[in-house]
């Protein structure tokens, strides 16, 4: 115990006394510093409050070094913990008031101006600061812990309060700081006028669209998408599911790769492809116009074209929830329901379709939570048919840079979903639909009624067919000169995107254009799908084996990141960090960030569902056996959670790569990402160019998932591999 | 011992990636914001590169979005030098105090266009190439549908052309912007909102970036594209079946501009770059690349043999100093949402 807190005030102290306090111009992590040391540009606090004239920074002296005087305490002594979480509590309000008080031309509220007089800039928080304030949370939760708080156990106290802490800091706070901009005035200061005239404007809520020719409100527009998206995303998945669970087809394994491919794809790629198929001069429409004389039109620019490429999108993630919940119905009751004579059919409406009604729901809530935040689509195909998150994004990023307006529709898109989230967890909350019971359960379920079987036959196999297409073509695209045009074979595109020269006296040259954003991409994704995942676990430990107060609401905010649209996550994310204390715009930390806290809920629910499975008791043999709470988790817990850990590194990577509504508001001249540079080059109509960038993405993807497996390993049970089942299981 | 081999190696590969992420420390720095076509941009970023071993980080973008970005960042400005673009950003951004002022060592060999572009902002801002409005049809699509070839900007307003024309939205688009002032300015306040309704009913889309039009325009997918006419040749170049029309009644012009960011952290590099961006070699080489088809400004710099020519162009009088007004753009801005974009078609 003694050795951790000593630990920590060393680290404090490095903090404060050595490691530059401010952020420098060459990034977080660059050691820049330790070569070209000058006191101005990378001192410390004491340098700073010297050289600098920071004054304000000397008070944190206080609060960091006053702890050392319990180290003739006994931890029982009431004073050594009041001390500690004093301390801490002091530190820890007065970096950041300090932070947010000064800002980079002074004073950042002119009230302290008048009682304190002028004063120097300061910029954002770097190593130092952040070591400092590390410092002062585990303070806090030391002291807390040394007051008895759950079990006086400081591993659990300090994991809760950091996550706490993190979330706070980046979930809750940008969004706070949205909220606020949207009640910002044209002037500058906070007026109401502003916001009511902005939130009641008919571009939003305008109906206009029921009874004339006029365009419908925005809020419209999503929801109708949204929910026309969810019906049928639902609606093929369970198909699919059926197909692969409940039929004796051929196929299955083909089938089940071709439904979850989309999933690995990059953004714009679909709505690409359905453009170079059914477009005006598309394949399929040149081939009908060839055929059956039927004109080529328009018709996918608009709500047509999103609603399919939606579905073509969304499917795979309701065909993951639902085969889980298709798979788990008990075939005894089934069975039973065959034994008092019913039909097939019989049997599948009144026992097989209300037990999936869960599933079925959740698919379907999921789906429309997707499509509101689903940003490529209706920007590569939407033309006119305005949507909550291009809306959000032209408001930022078109000329009439309007913040106000930005935020406001984030606001109104963030409630939204929220309601439906709200929903989902209230209808969903008391019923369980994870598989594996444990108990004994062998029965075989029935076949499907005909009519069925050839209903979901008839509507799987050419949608199945229809995916194979549009990938096939992705991958051959990348190899012709123009599509539309020139379909003669070239390997111009390649050679464009990913050359590589040998340059006397430099060595290797990266001189591909599309190098740059695609090492950025590949190196942020991995680098931020591992604090995903170990956040993520940490939390899921937390919620399923320790009972604490407020465990509900700890919960709730940890997975609140999941419900809030990419869009809105960036425009808050470039409201809360382009100016100091967090400056974090135009660095590579504030997309892995986004990153981290956008897909943590995955690693949470990953790690829950398989929890949920292994016995408590392990860990009471474990404590019984003197072994902390730490150990325990890493020696009992870690071990057997390998599928969940892979689950959630998968997923946390694969979203990261595909990202685009969150990081496009985020990316800078040094962190250009893969989604900007297809994007540029769909605008460029150098659809080669787009298309062999997106192959090789997934081919990469393809390639690191299968990386991931081989380095975690499967995990030795003894028994037949659970964990196609906690894959499953884990989605919604 | 197998698992210290792991986290060694583990450890091994994050300090690999945090180095590479971070790697790009001593050397010297531009932050370049560009403007104009990505192949263009990445072109001069190699280019510099070369020549000068400066790291360049590019970002592309179109010059209301850029212009966007620099005003976000100004309280702390993270771009250097902003390249390429409509003229009338980089004019409002220079009556908004976004951008440093610089004069070039080449100013007195650029075109009078050019110079009255700096002039117009206070020497914050520069003309790097001149661009004549226009449009552009697929003559494939206009053979099989057996319409007539459009002349005029009157000609665009005709019905047989529903739904057949696109433009880019002149809130995001420069082109845009600048379409709609030179027809203001041709047919006068009245005629000239008047006209801008009767284009909205054959309008399809109103696309984001300026360029798109006419990229749609040669894939086939739209009819007609109003857009810059080196834009439409670039199109013709390429292999698509556009032909490029000079209206008849005279049409505006742009002068693509350049200017310094305000606050630049690499204050010294951007005006090296400045200088060497106006410069006749370079600028020769940008525009008979095949790349970019307008007029270079400095006068000593040679033009693309293909790139439209502007002294058989009938170009107007354009007022740059009226309509790149912050006022001025805002009203325009305001009653083209209000009065056009609503109209049902």
């Amino acid at each position: 115990m003694r050795g951790l807190v000593i630990c920590w005030m060393l680290i404090g102290g490095l903090g404060f006394l050595i490691f530059p306090w401010y952020v420098t111009g060459d990034g977080f992590f660059s050691i820049n510093w330790i070569l070209e040391y000058s006191l101005a540009d990378y001192g410390s606090v004491l340098p700073q409050v010297f050289t600098n004239k920071k004054y304000w920074l000397l008070p944190l002296a206080i609060p960091l070094f006053f702890p050392l005087t319990t180290l003739k305490l006994n931890q029982n002594n009431p004073l050594y913990s009041k001390i500690f979480l004093y301390s801490g509590l002091i530190g820890f309000f007065y970096f950041f008031l300090q932070g947010f008080s000064i800002g980079i031309r002074g004073w950042n509220f002119e009230i302290f101006q008048s009682i304190f007089g002028d004063v120097d800039n300061q910029f954002g928080v770097g190593s130092g600061a952040v070591l400092t304030c590390c410092t002062f949370i585990f303070y806090i939760t030391h002291g807390l812990s040394s007051r008895g708080w759950l079990n006086g156990d400081n591993f659990i106290v300090g994991s809760i309060g950091s996550i706490i802490i993190l979330v706070s800091t980046f979930v809750f706070f940008p969004i706070f700081r949205m909220f606020t901009i949207a009640f910002k005035g044209t002037g500058g200061g906070y007026e109401i006028s502003n916001f009511s005239s902005k939130i009641l404007n008919k571009g939003i809520w305008g109906l206009d669209c029921v009874y004339s020719d006029y365009a419908c409100g925005v809020f419209w527009n999503t929801v109708t998408m949204g929910t026309l998206t969810a019906f049928s995303s639902t609606i093929l998945g369970l198909a699919f599911a059926l197909l692969i669970a409940r039929t004796s087809f051929k196929f299955k394994k083909t089938i089940r790769i071709l439904s979850v491919l989309p999933i690995i794809t990059p953004p714009f790629v679909i709505g690409l492809a359905i453009i170079i198929l059914f477009g005006r001069s598309g394949a399929v429409s040149t081939f009908l116009e060839w055929g059956f004389d039927i004109e080529p039109s328009r018709w996918i620019y608009g709500l047509p074209g999103i609603w399919f490429a939606q579905t073509l999108a969304f499917t795979p993630i309701a065909f993951l929830i639902l085969i889980g919940v298709v798979e788990s119905v008990s075939p005894s009751m089934e069975e039973a329901s065959q034994t008092l004579r019913a039909s097939k059919w019989q049997v599948f409406k009144t026992v097989t379709l209300p037990l999936m009604r869960p599933g079925i729901a959740n698919a379907f809530l999921i789906g429309f939570i997707e499509s509101l935040a689903d940003f490529g689509n209706p920007l590569v195909l939407g033309a006119e048919y305005d949507v909550l998150s291009t809306e959000i994004f032209f408001a930022i990023v078109g000329a009439q840079y309007d913040e106000t307006k930005a935020a406001i529709l984030a606001m109104i898109l963030l409630s939204v979903v929220l309601v439906v989230f709200y929903l989902q967890n209230q209808w969903l909350g008391k019923k369980s639909y994870i598989s594996i019971s444990g108990k004994g359960d062998s029965g075989v379920h029935p076949e499907l009624p005909k009519k069925t079987k050839w209903l979901i036959y008839s509507t799987v196999l050419p949608w199945a067919f229809m995916t194979f297409v549009i990938y096939l073509m992705i991958m051959f695209g990348g190899f012709v000169e123009m599509w539309g045009v020139d379909h003669s074979f070239t390997l111009k595109h390649y050679i464009e995107a990913f050359s590589i020269d040998w340059v006397k006296d430099r060595g290797f040259l990266w001189t591909g254009t599309a190098w740059n954003s695609f090492s950025t991409t590949f190196t942020i994704a991995i680098i931020s799908a591992l604090p995903t995942a170990a956040i993520g676990i940490l939390t899921a430990y937390l919620l399923t084996r320790h009972k604490f107060k407020g465990k509900n609401a700890f919960e709730f905010g940890t997975m609140l990141s999941f419900a809030i649209p990419g869009s809105v996550i960036g425009v808050s994310y470039v409201f809360a960090f382009n100016v100091p204390p967090i400056e974090l715009t135009g660095t590579g930390i504030i997309l892995v960030i986004a990153f981290v806290f956008r897909n943590m809920p995955v690693g949470v629910r990953a790690g829950m569902a398989a929890m949920n499975q292994l016995d408590p008791h392990l860990d009471e043999a474990s404590s019984t056996l003197n072994a902390s709470s730490s150990q325990t988790f890493r020696n009992i817990i870690l071990p057997l959670l390998k599928p969940a850990i892979t689950a959630s590194l998968v997923f946390s990577f694969v979203r990261a790569m595909t990202a685009i509504s969150a990081v496009i508001f985020l990316v800078s001249a040094n962190y250009d990402l893969a989604v900007s540079y297809i994007l540029g080059r769909l605008e460029n109509n150098d659809f080669g160019l787009a298309i062999v960038y997106s192959s090789a993405l997934i081919v990469v993807m393809l390639f690191t998932i299968l990386l991931m497996q081989l380095i975690i390993g499967k995990r030795k049970l003894g028994r037949r591999d659970q964990s196609a089942g906690i894959l499953q299981g884990n989605i919604g | 011992m197998k698992n210290i081999m792991k986290l060694a190696s583990i450890a091994l590969v994050l300090l690999f990636t945090l180095f590479g992420l971070t790697n790009k420390a001593s050397a010297a720095k531009l932050t370049m914001y560009c403007s104009v076509e990505i192949d263009v941009c990445e072109m001069l970023e190699q280019a510099y590169e070369k020549e000068t071993g400066t790291k360049v980080a590019m970002t592309r973008a179109s010059s209301g979005e850029t212009f966007a970005k620099i005003k976000a960042e100004s309280t702390n400005p993270k771009g250097d030098v902003w390249f390429g673009g409509t003229g009338d950003p980089h004019l409002t951004a220079a009556q908004e105090n976004l951008t440093a002022v610089y004069k070039s060592k080449h100013f007195n060999d650029l075109l009078p266009a050019a110079q009255n572009q700096a002039v117009n902002a206070n020497y914050k801002s520069v003309g790097i190439y001149v661009g004549a409005l226009g449009f552009g049809y697929n003559k494939e699509l206009l053979a099989k549908k057996g319409l007539p070839a459009p002349k005029s900007w009157m000609d665009l307003t005709k019905p047989i052309y529903k739904g057949e024309i696109q433009i880019a939205n002149p809130n995001s688009s420069g082109t845009a912007y600048t379409t709609l002032a030179t027809i203001l300015q041709i047919f006068g306040e009245e005629k000239g909102w008047d006209y801008m309704k009767a284009l909205h009913l054959n309008v399809n889309t109103y696309t984001k970036s300026g360029s798109a039009p006419i990229k749609a325009t040669g894939r086939g997918e739209n009819l007609i594209g109003i857009c810059f006419q080196h834009d439409g040749v670039k199109q013709t170049k390429k292999g698509l079946p556009v032909v490029t029309v000079s209206p008849t009644e005279g049409t505006g012009y742009e002068v693509g501009s350049m200017s310094i960011i305000a606050g630049a952290r690499n204050m010294e590099e951007a005006k090296k770059f400045y200088d060497w961006a106006l410069s006749p070699p370079i600028q020769t080489m940008v525009f008979t690349s095949g790349k970019s088809l307008q007029v270079p400004s400095n006068t000593k710099a040679q033009a693309d043999p293909d790139a439209p020519d502007l002294s058989t162009i009938n170009l107007i009088d354009y007022n740059f100093k009226v309509y790149g007004e912050k006022s001025t753009r805002a009203g325009l801005l305001s009653k083209w949402d209000a009065d056009v974009s609503t109209i049902p078609r």
